[in-house]
C-alpha cells in the first residue's frame, strides 16, 4: 500500500513536469493575409502560438470573453505593443514585426500566455 | 467619442454611428443593412461586424434608425466611446455580479459553517445522518458551481491547453475537499473513524473569501486607471462651429480641418487650433501641469481639453480626431501603462513556472505528511495540501510591477510628464546625473541683444545693420535675436551677396565685396582678425553672463554684440530639488567658459562643460556614462537628439503640445525644469513601490507555502487550517492593489 501511494505521488509529478513543461503542442496558426481571430477566454490564448512572416503587416483580432480583469490587457513586451480589451467588442491589433525571433504575448500578470514566431 | 441624440436629430445630411449589441455573425450584417437602407433617407449604411458598429450617413432621425433596426431583430443604441465608458459598465455588472455571488456563497457557507461546528445533523454513519449530509454536500456543489464555476473551468481549459494558473490551483483545492468529503458520506465505512472527517465549510468559505477578494480587487483595479480617465474626460463632447454664416452645435467626431469654431468663456476648447478672432486666458493645467492661465491673442495656438477662462474667440482647427495633442497624450499614456519595466522580468519568470511548481509542492507534501506524518494520516494529507494550493497566490506576483506602473505613469501625466518608453520609469529612477543643455533648457530660449559695441571707426547702427543683414539669413537662435534688435531700431537690412555657416563657430558672408565674419572668438583668431580692446570689453560681458559675437569686415574688427538669454525663474529652484534628490546636475553649453561660469553660478550647477559644439553633446554624455554615472539628459528635443538618445533617460522639455518627440524617453509638456524633478520624483517613488509589492508577493509565497505544508508542525504543532489559507491568498493580492493604490497620493 505504502509503495503505491508513493509511485503514484512520484508518477503525478513526473506527469505535472511533462504535461506543463516539456509537452509543446499547444494550439498554433499562421496568419496567412487577412485577420487572425484569438479568443481570450477561461485564462488561454486560443489559438496561442501564431506564425507570421517578417516585414509583413499582421492584424491580430483579439476576441475577450473572460471577464475576469486579468484578461484585460495584452502586452508584446518584446515589441513594445499593448492593447487594452473590452469584453464583447473585438480589438484588431495590425502591426508589422520587422525582427525574426519569438516574442511573448502575455496578459499584465503573464498568467495567459501565448508566443507569436516570426520568420 | 460619443454623440448626443439631440445633436444627431436636428442636423440633415450628416453620419450618425449606432451600436448594435447582438449582431453575431455576418449573416447579420446583411439584415442590418437592408433594414437600414430601406428607411427613406438614408443614403449610406457601413456596419462594422469588429466593434459592432453601424455608421449611416443621411437625413434621418436616429430614434427613427434604431426602431428600425429592432424590427429587425437587433438591438441597437447611440454608439458610445467603446473602449471606455463601455468598458466601465462591464467592470461594474461583474463587479456587481461578484458581489452578488459572494453573498449568496457566504450565506450558504455560514449555513454549513453552523451545522457543522454545533453537531446539529446526526451520525454520518446512519441513514438520516447520510441523507442531511448528502444534502449539505449538494449545497456546497452549488456553490462551487455557481460562485467558483469559473475557476473549474478555467483550469479545465488550461489544462487542455498545457497551462496552469490560478485557476488550476482553486479548482483543484476546493474539488479535493469536495470530492473527499462525499466520499466520506457516500462510503463512511471505507474511512477510518478518526479521519472521517467533511470539508464542505472549507470548499465553500474558501470559494466566499476568493470572490469577494476579486471584487475588492477589482474596485481597487478601477482606481489605478484614474488619471486616464480624467484625461478622456478632457475631451469635449460638442463643438460650437461656424456653417454658412451661423453658428452651430455638432459632435466633436463632425468637426473637419479648418472648420471656424468658437469658445465662450469657461468652455473647453474641443480641438486644437490657431486662435483667428479675439483673445483670452486659457487654463492649460490639466494638459501641461502649467499651473498659471495661459494669455492668447489672434495667430496663436489652442489646444483641445483645455478650458477658456475670460473672452469669447474663434480659432481655426488645426488637428482633429486622433491628431489633437490630447488624443496622442491619452494615447501615449496608455501605452506606458502597459509597458513593463526590467525590474518585472524576474516576477515573470516566476510566475511562468509558479503554478506547475505549487502542484509538486502540494504532491511532495502529501507524502511527506503520508510517510512520516501522525495518524490520522489521511487528515493531515489533506488538511496540509489544500492549504498548500489555496494559500499561494501567483496574483500578488504577477500585480506586483504593472499595478505600480499604471498608478505612476498616470500620477506622472497629472504633472505634465508623460512617459513615452516602458523603462524609462524605471531607469529616471535610477539616474545619478541630470546633464541639462543651456540654451532653452535653463534659460527661456529667447536670446535678446543686451550689448552693441563699434569699434571707433564704426557706429552702433551700421553695426547693427550689418550683422543683421547677415544672420538674416541664419536659423540660429542667436541670429534670431539680432535680426529682432535691427526691427526695434528700425534698421533697414541690406541684402547680402554669399553666406556660409561655419558650424559651431559663426558665419561667414560677402558684403559689397567684402568679407564679413560673424563668430566667436575662435573664428576671428582663425581668420587673424585683431579683436585688441574689444577682448577686455567681451570678457566682461561673458563674466556678466551674455554670449559675445565678434563682427569683422575685411580683416578688421567692427566691433561686437552681447547677447543675454534671461534665465527661467524657477530653474534656480528646479535644479535644487534635483540637488535634494541626490542628484549631480550638470550645465552643458556651447558658450565659453566665462558666460558659461557665469550662468552656472546664477542657477546653483554642480559643474559645467562649456564651448561644447552641437555634434559633440552626445560625446560628452558618453564620457560621463564611462565614469560609471547613470545619466539623464534634458533638452529641446529638436537640435539636441543625439544626445537625448545617447543618455539613459532622454528628456525633452517645454514641448507644450508637441508631445511626439521621438529622440525622447520622456516628454515635458512644461517649460519648467521642475518637470524634470516630478519624473524623477516620481520614478523613484513608483520603483520603491514596486520593490515594495515584489517583496511582499515572494516574502509571503516562500513563508506562506511551507507554513501551509505544516513545516511548524514538529515544532510547534500549529497547522494552517485551509479556510485562513484561502483568506490570507484573497488578502496578498488584493495589499497589492492598495499598495500600488497609495502612490495615488504621492506629491513629488
Amino acid at each position: 500500500m505504502e509503495i503505491i501511494i508513493n509511485l503514484t505521488g512520484l508518477v503525478l509529478i513526473a506527469f505535472i513536469v511533462w504535461w506543463f513543461w516539456i509537452f509543446k503542442n499547444r494550439s498554433e496558426a499562421r496568419v496567412e493575409g487577412s485577420v487572425l481571430d484569438i479568443v481570450v477566454d477561461s485564462g488561454i490564448y486560443e489559438p496561442s502560438v501564431i506564425h507570421a512572416k517578417a516585414g509583413e503587416s499582421v492584424t491580430l483580432r483579439f476576441i475577450r470573453k473572460d471577464s475576469n480583469p486579468c484578461a484585460e490587457k495584452v502586452l508584446f513586451s518584446g515589441l513594445d505593443i499593448s492593447a487594452d480589451l473590452v469584453v464583447g467588442t473585438p480589438y484588431d491589433l495590425t502591426f508589422t514585426p520587422e525582427k525574426k525571433g519569438e516574442y511573448e504575448f502575455t496578459c499584465q500578470m503573464a498568467m495567459y500566455r501565448g508566443k507569436l514566431i516570426v520568420e | 467619442m460619443s454623440k448626443t441624440a439631440d445633436s444627431m436629430n436636428n442636423k440633415s445630411g450628416t453620419s450618425k454611428r449606432l451600436y448594435v449589441s447582438d449582431i453575431s455573425c455576418a449573416g447579420c450584417v446583411d439584415t442590418i443593412e437592408t433594414a437600414l437602407k430601406s428607411v427613406p433617407g438614408v443614403d449610406e449604411v457601413q456596419v462594422n461586424f469588429a466593434d459592432r458598429s453601424v455608421v449611416v450617413s443621411g437625413d434621418v432621425p436616429v430614434d427613427i434608425l434604431i426602431q428600425a433596426i429592432s424590427k429587425s431583430g437587433y438591438t441597437a443604441s447611440i454608439a458610445e466611446d467603446k473602449t471606455d465608458s463601455e468598458r466601465e459598465n462591464k467592470d461594474l455588472a461583474h463587479y456587481k455580479e461578484l458581489l452578488k455571488k459572494t453573498v449568496i456563497a457566504g450565506i450558504i457557507s455560514l449555513a454549513i459553517v453552523a451545522v457543522t461546528m454545533l453537531g446539529l445533523l446526526p451520525e454520518i454513519t446512519s441513514f438520516k445522518g447520510q441523507v442531511s449530509w448528502g444534502i449539505v454536500s449538494l449545497l456546497a456543489l452549488f456553490v462551487l458551481t455557481y460562485a467558483g464555476g469559473r475557476f473549474f473551468v478555467g483550469a479545465l481549459k488550461s489544462f487542455k491547453n498545457h497551462n496552469a494558473n490560478m485557476d488550476t490551483l482553486i479548482a483543484i483545492g476546493t474539488g479535493v475537499a469536495w470530492v473527499y468529503s462525499s466520499f466520506v458520506v457516500i462510503f463512511p465505512d471505507a474511512v477510518s473513524e478518526i479521519a472521517r472527517h467533511v470539508y464542505f465549510d472549507t470548499a465553500t468559505l474558501i470559494i466566499t473569501f476568493i470572490n469577494l477578494g476579486s471584487a475588492l480587487e477589482m474596485r481597487a483595479r478601477g482606481k489605478t486607471s484614474e488619471a486616464i480617465k480624467r484625461l478622456i474626460g478632457l475631451q469635449p463632447k460638442t463643438a460650437r462651429v461656424l456653417r454658412e454664416g451661423s453658428e452651430v452645435d455638432i459632435p466633436i467626431e463632425q468637426v473637419q480641418m479648418d472648420d471656424i469654431v468658437r469658445v465662450r468663456p469657461g468652455e473647453k476648447i474641443p480641438v486644437d487650433g490657431e486662435l483667428t478672432e479675439g483673445s483670452s486666458h486659457v487654463d492649460e493645467s490639466m494638459l501641461t501641469g502649467e499651473p498659471v492661465p495661459v494669455s492668447k491673442k489672434v495667430g496663436d495656438e489652442v489646444v483641445g481639453g483645455s478650458v477658456n477662462k475670460s473672452g469669447s474667440f474663434l480659432f481655426k482647427a488645426t488637428r482633429i480626431g486622433e491628431d489633437t495633442a490630447l488624443s496622442q497624450i491619452i494615447e501615449m499614456v496608455r501605452k506606458a501603462q502597459n509597458a513593463k519595466p526590467e525590474i518585472g522580468r524576474l516576477a515573470d519568470k516566476v510566475s511562468s513556472i509558479f503554478v506547475p511548481t505549487v502542484l509538486i509542492i502540494a504532491v511532495l507534501t502529501m507524502l511527506a505528511w503520508f510517510n512520516f506524518g501522525p495518524s490520522p494520516q489521511l487528515t493531515y494529507m489533506l488538511v496540509t495540501t489544500m492549504a498548500v494550493l489555496i494559500i499561494a497566490c501567483p496574483c500578488a506576483l504577477g500585480l506586483a510591477t504593472p499595478i505600480s506602473v499604471m498608478v505612476g505613469v498616470g500620477k506622472a501625466a497629472e504633472y505634465g510628464v508623460l512617459i513615452r518608453r516602458g523603462d524609462a520609469l524605471q531607469q529616471s529612477g535610477e539616474i545619478s546625473t541630470v546633464v541639462l543643455d543651456k540654451t532653452g533648457t535653463i534659460t527661456e530660449g529667447k536670446p535678446v541683444v543686451t550689448a552693441l559695441e563699434p569699434t571707433s571707426s564704426w557706429s552702433e547702427e551700421k553695426l547693427l545693420m550689418i550683422a543683421a543683414s547677415v544672420e538674416t539669413n541664419s536659423e540660429h537662435p542667436l541670429a534670431e535675436a539680432v535680426v529682432e534688435a535691427s526691427k526695434e531700431k528700425n534698421v533697414e537690412l541690406k541684402s547680402i551677396e554669399s553666406f556660409e555657416a561655419v558650424s559651431g563657430h559663426g558665419v561667414r558672408a560677402v558684403y559689397q565685396q567684402k568679407t564679413v565674419l560673424l563668430g566667436n572668438r575662435k573664428l576671428m583668431q582663425d581668420s587673424g582678425v585683431k579683436l585688441g580692446s574689444l577682448l577686455e570689453m567681451s570678457e566682461k560681458l561673458s563674466k556678466m553672463g551674455q554670449t559675445v559675437i565678434f563682427v569683422s569686415v575685411d580683416g578688421e574688427a567692427a566691433g561686437l554684440l552681447g547677447i543675454s538669454d534671461p534665465i527661467k525663474v524657477d530653474s534656480k529652484e528646479a535644479i535644487k530639488r534635483l540637488q535634494d534628490l541626490g542628484i549631480k546636475v550638470v550645465m552643458l553649453t556651447g558658450d565659453n567658459r566665462a558666460t558659461a561660469q557665469t550662468v552656472a553660478g546664477l542657477v546653483g550647477v554642480d559643474d559645467f562643460i562649456a564651448e561644447v559644439l552641437p555634434q559633440d553633446k552626445a560625446d560628452q554624455i558618453t564620457k560621463l556614462q564611462e565614469k560609471g554615472e547613470k545619466v539623464a539628459m534634458v533638452g529641446d528635443g529638436i537640435n539636441d537628439a543625439p544626445a537625448l538618445a545617447g543618455s539613459d533617460v532622454g528628456f525633452a522639455v517645454g514641448t507644450g503640445t508637441d508631445v511626439a518627440i521621438e529622440s525622447a524617453d520622456i516628454t515635458l509638456m512644461r517649460g519648467s525644469l521642475h518637470g524634470v524633478a516630478d519624473a524623477i520624483a516620481i520614478s523613484k517613488a513608483t520603483l520603491r513601490n514596486i520593490k515594495e509589492n515584489l517583496v511582499g508577493a515572494f516574502g509571503y509565497n516562500s513563508l506562506a507555502i511551507p507554513i501551509a505544508a505544516g513545516i511548524l508542525f514538529p515544532f510547534t504543532g500549529l497547522l494552517l487550517n485551509p479556510i485562513i489559507a484561502g483568506a490570507a491568498m484573497a488578502l496578498s493580492s488584493l495589499t497589492v492593489v492598495t499598495n500600488a493604490n497609495r502612490l495615488r497620493w504621492f506629491k513629488p
